[in-house]
């Protein structure tokens, strides 16, 4: 009796912090989505820049995150102004 | 009159609104169809366009256009007597606020969210869009000058408040810390918060801050507005998450509760309204009535900054096109109560006839100030809270909504500076932006005399551009209706009345301008009647198209989507 009280009420706080949490994140999301997209392309271009012909000395060690990379490749392309894939050995369009 | 009479029948009138008008908005003129895909689930980014539960946008919507521009617009317009200011802020709301901020909300993400100013481009023509950003430049601009002698004379008039105030700063950014260094949960970080925050204004009301004259040199009055100006430049260079977005949940947390305080002491005191009705023998140098009410109160009754939330902001998170509804209109209604509680605060929480009077000697005088004595004392016979301390919470409570609107126009005065720059072909980066948005605001202040003693002069010339954005939005509104061979009666009334009333004012404010030899605010007045006047041509022609029966499905597809 006690316990099932007492998950109820654990429950409704919990409620009522998701919905602070929301009251608190959602004004702000789009500021931070955008950041870290930008984060994201410049993570890209040095991932990417040995195959866009740019000299890169941690080549050795961004090699193995290319096939991680590839997936949003089309989607940075277009938002970086490019119709078309820059990348010899991707043709995404 | 009892003011919980007055408070019961505006709260009846604008809850009818929302039950029936805005019913026959939804049903008959926007025409809100559930199944209409919106562009939260179009386009669901998780950035942008991300569908949200409508209670929670209607919470964000509110408190995004909730500011201390409700409470000082109607705490000034009272000195014509509570009636007309009762009366413009609940039919405003009813018929003109809900309406604009629906509508705002509909015409955008009928748009791909596209923003108002994307929008005017399009259905008013490329010089709607430049216009557009001329014409929020100046609101921008007007509120960040005002709000500063607003917090300027609060500070100066209650300084019990000064603790609280720049404690609120310091709240604010443990608050961040707390949230994202140390992770720990937001409901007892929130009750800290608010603790915390009502702890500094029983510190502040027992140490009142009487800055001495001079201090460094500088008057008090000059100290505050140079102290606050370098507050919102740092606030508006440094990362959200360390002050603003803190800030802006801690205000809309006291939001709520100060707004519950208020309406509850008042249900509880019904205190009676000892202001007249009408103010027949308004202190020598009071402009008319007509227009100047339905500029001095813009936030509250009808405001183009909503338009601009509601575009590009609000709507591409509507989870539902009828959702619109609730979250436009309902967010308007809100705002109204702010005014009405306003009004309320600022003609019942005095004594007698005389002790108003006394507070009222001349236009722009009382206003915040009457609100905070008022309402504090309306507190006191309410809840029992002592004189002081409910005038200091009262204070505080305007202060931050007054800073947080600041710290936002001033990043958003950035932006256009920076936009300006990009049109230009000059590369302005943020610091710089900064630098001459500051150097602009404080400009304008300082241009109203050395203490910004006249800096509420600019307050009626900001309610003016605001109801100028406002037209313009009800413009693109209406011709989208006309597009869709709607009729559009319902936005072309209150266009037609907010444009002659704002055109009126700038043309009587220009007299007084030049009766007191205020230049600068004779060339804005003059700028802005340029803008207005541009408005209604624009809005003129592009309507006469519309009717002339451009169809709206065969109109070119627009290129840019706003990024």
């Amino acid at each position: 009796m006690l316990s099932r009280r007492l998950n109820t009420v654990r429950r409704r706080l919990s409620a009522v912090s998701d919905g602070l949490r929301e009251f608190y994140v959602a004004p702000y999301r789009r500021t931070f989505g955008r950041a870290r997209r930008d984060e994201d392309d410049l993570f890209t271009l040095l991932v990417l820049s040995e195959s866009l012909g740019v000299p890169n000395p941690a080549s050795y060690y961004t090699a193995e995150l290319l096939p991680l990379v590839y997936e949003g490749v089309h989607e940075w392309h277009t938002r970086m102004g490019m119709d078309r894939s820059p990348l010899a050995d991707v043709s995404c369009c | 009159m009892n003011s919980l009479v007055l408070a019961v029948i505006g709260i009846v009138l604008m809850v009818a609104g929302y039950l029936l008008y805005s019913k026959f908005l939804a049903k008959k003129v926007y025409r809100l169809d559930p199944a209409f895909t919106t562009p939260a689930h179009e386009l669901n980014d998780g950035v942008d366009y991300v569908p949200t539960n409508k209670f929670v946008l209607w919470g964000h919507h509110f408190t995004s256009v909730a500011g201390a521009a409700p409470i000082v617009g109607p705490a000034v317009a009272v000195i014509w007597g509570w009636l007309p200011a009762v009366l413009w802020v609940t039919l405003g709301t009813i018929f003109f606020a809900g309406m604009h901020d629906m509508g705002a909300l509909w015409a955008s993400q009928r748009h791909k969210g596209q923003s108002m100013g994307m929008l005017s481009g399009r259905y008013i023509g490329p010089r709607g869009r430049a216009l557009f950003l001329v014409v929020i430049f100046l609101l921008l601009l007007m509120v960040v000058a005002a709000f500063a002698v607003v917090i300027k004379n609060l500070l100066i008039s209650t300084p019990s408040s000064v603790i609280p105030v720049w404690g609120a700063i310091l709240v604010a950014a443990v608050i961040g810390q707390m949230i994202y260094r140390w992770k720990i949960n937001l409901l007892l970080t929130t009750i800290i918060g608010v603790v915390a925050l009502y702890a500094l204004i029983l510190v502040g009301d027992a140490n009142p801050v009487v800055l001495p004259d001079p201090i460094l040199g500088m008057t008090p009055a000059t100290f505050w507005i140079v102290a606050l100006f370098v507050y919102a430049g740092i606030a508006s260079l440094l990362p959200v998450w360390v002050l603003l977005q803190p800030r802006d949940y801690i205000n809309g947390v006291q939001l709520f509760i100060g707004l519950g305080i208020l309406f509850g002491s008042v249900l509880l005191s019904a205190p009676a309204i000892v202001a007249p009705a009408i103010n027949h023998n308004v202190p020598e140098g009071t402009p008319p009535l007509v227009p100047l009410l339905f500029v001095t109160i813009a936030c509250g009754a009808i405001s183009g900054f909503h338009g601009m939330v509601s575009s590009g902001t609000s709507a591409k998170q509507l989870d539902k096109e009828t959702d619109a509804r609730f979250v436009g209109y309902f967010g308007a209604v809100g705002e109204g109560l702010l005014a009405l509680g306003a009004i309320i605060a600022a003609t019942a929480g005095y004594r007698t006839l005389a002790d108003w009077e006394a507070v009222y000697t001349a236009f722009n005088e009382g206003g915040v100030a009457a609100f905070v004595e008022g309402g504090g004392n309306i507190l006191n016979a309410g809840l029992g809270i002592p004189l002081g301390l409910s005038a200091t919470i009262l204070a505080t409570m305007a202060v931050l909504f007054a800073a947080t609107t600041m710290d936002t126009g001033m990043r958003l005065l950035r932006f256009v500076v920076q936009e300006a720059g990009e049109l230009a072909k000059v590369r302005i980066g943020g610091a710089l932006g900064t630098i001459i948005a500051l150097v602009i605001a404080v400009g304008l202040v300082f241009s109203l005399g050395a203490d910004g003693e006249g800096g509420m002069l600019i307050w009626p010339l900001f309610g003016t551009t605001n109801q100028l954005l406002a037209s313009l939005t009800l413009s693109v509104i209406a011709v989208i209706l006309l597009r869709k061979r709607i009729n559009p009666l319902p936005v072309m009334i209150p266009l037609a009345v907010v444009m002659v009333m704002s055109i009126y004012a700038l043309i009587i404010q220009l007299g007084t301008f030049y009766a007191d030899q205020n230049w600068l605010l004779l060339v804005l007045d003059v700028i802005i009647l340029i803008a207005s006047l541009w408005v209604a041509l624009e809005a003129f022609i592009a309507m006469g198209k519309a009717r002339a029966g451009v169809d709206d499905d065969a109109e070119r597809p627009s290129a840019n989507v706003e990024g």
